[in-house]
């Protein structure tokens, strides 16, 4: 079980938001010292799934987390949205289908880039997806 | 043009984009449109756009580099896209990002080269 360090609630409420979210978790990156191969694949999934809580769930908020297991650090970020959830999960999962912008790559492509995903959402209930990088020791 | 910080340089009779900041969604398509409109205006038929000083790229804004270049080329330019650094270029194929032909050099005197191969002007 990993255990939170620290955590950072912010608002997805404007555009300028997912820039703002996906700057907190790169400072985040440099701070535990996480490559730069590893810090762009944790930023570059921010910014996807912030992207999709702003365009497709109407804004929403993020959770921005330092963890730690066994001695190991990472990063667990939180998205959260009241939008209208995900009805074909799987064929968001897929990638390369394209709803408004930001095409499916948000969700398949995300997940390509982090150690853990998890994802919640229904029709009508809001998504909620959480993803963890580590730190390779 | 509109207010934004991206500078659009002419060198010889190239256009030389260097993106320097993040990109903003809304800042990223204004950016798109203003280097259309530039390469109209002054007849360019060659483009190079520089993201070396870009730490991330996601999905919408290498859709925007992508398809700017596209854009580009049915107007009759050449866009080369230059400086793409190495966890950028790898966070791009673990998405499964399709670049769909788009040219790309290392740097911009790499990308400047290719130009004037293609323009026959080598």
């Amino acid at each position: 079980m990993s255990r939170s360090v620290s955590q950072h609630a912010l608002p997805i409420r404007a555009e300028d938001d997912v820039v703002l979210v996906r700057r907190k978790v790169r400072e985040l990156a440099d701070r535990l010292g996480f490559s730069s191969f590893a810090a762009a694949a944790i930023t570059t999934a921010t910014s996807e799934l912030a992207r999709n809580a702003w365009v497709h769930g109407g804004g929403g908020d993020a959770i921005v987390e330092e963890v730690e297991r066994l001695g190991q650090r990472g990063i667990r970020v939180t998205f959260t949205d009241e939008g209208p959830g995900i009805a074909d999960l799987s064929r968001a999962m897929e990638g390369g289908f394209s709803t408004v912008r930001s095409l499916g790559l948000g969700l398949s492509g995300s997940r390509r880039l982090v150690d853990e995903m998890e994802l919640d959402t229904a029709p009508g209930q809001g998504t909620r997806v959480v993803i963890v990088k580590w730190k390779r020791l | 043009m509109r207010d934004h910080p991206i500078p659009i340089l002419r060198v010889g009779k190239t256009l030389l984009v260097t993106i320097q900041i993040e990109l903003r969604d809304t800042v990223a398509d204004a950016f798109q449109e203003d280097i259309l409109s530039e390469i109209e205006r002054m007849g360019a038929p060659g483009l190079v756009i520089d993201i070396s000083g870009l730490d991330t790229v996601d999905s919408y804004v290498a859709r925007v580099l992508v398809d700017t270049g596209q854009m580009a080329r049915l107007m009759g330019t050449e866009a080369v896209l230059v400086g793409m650094r190495p966890e950028v270029a790898a966070t791009l194929v673990r998405m499964g990002f399709q670049t769909r032909g788009l040219r790309t050099a290392l740097n911009v005197d790499e990308g400047l080269a290719l130009l004037g191969e293609l323009l026959g002007r080598g």
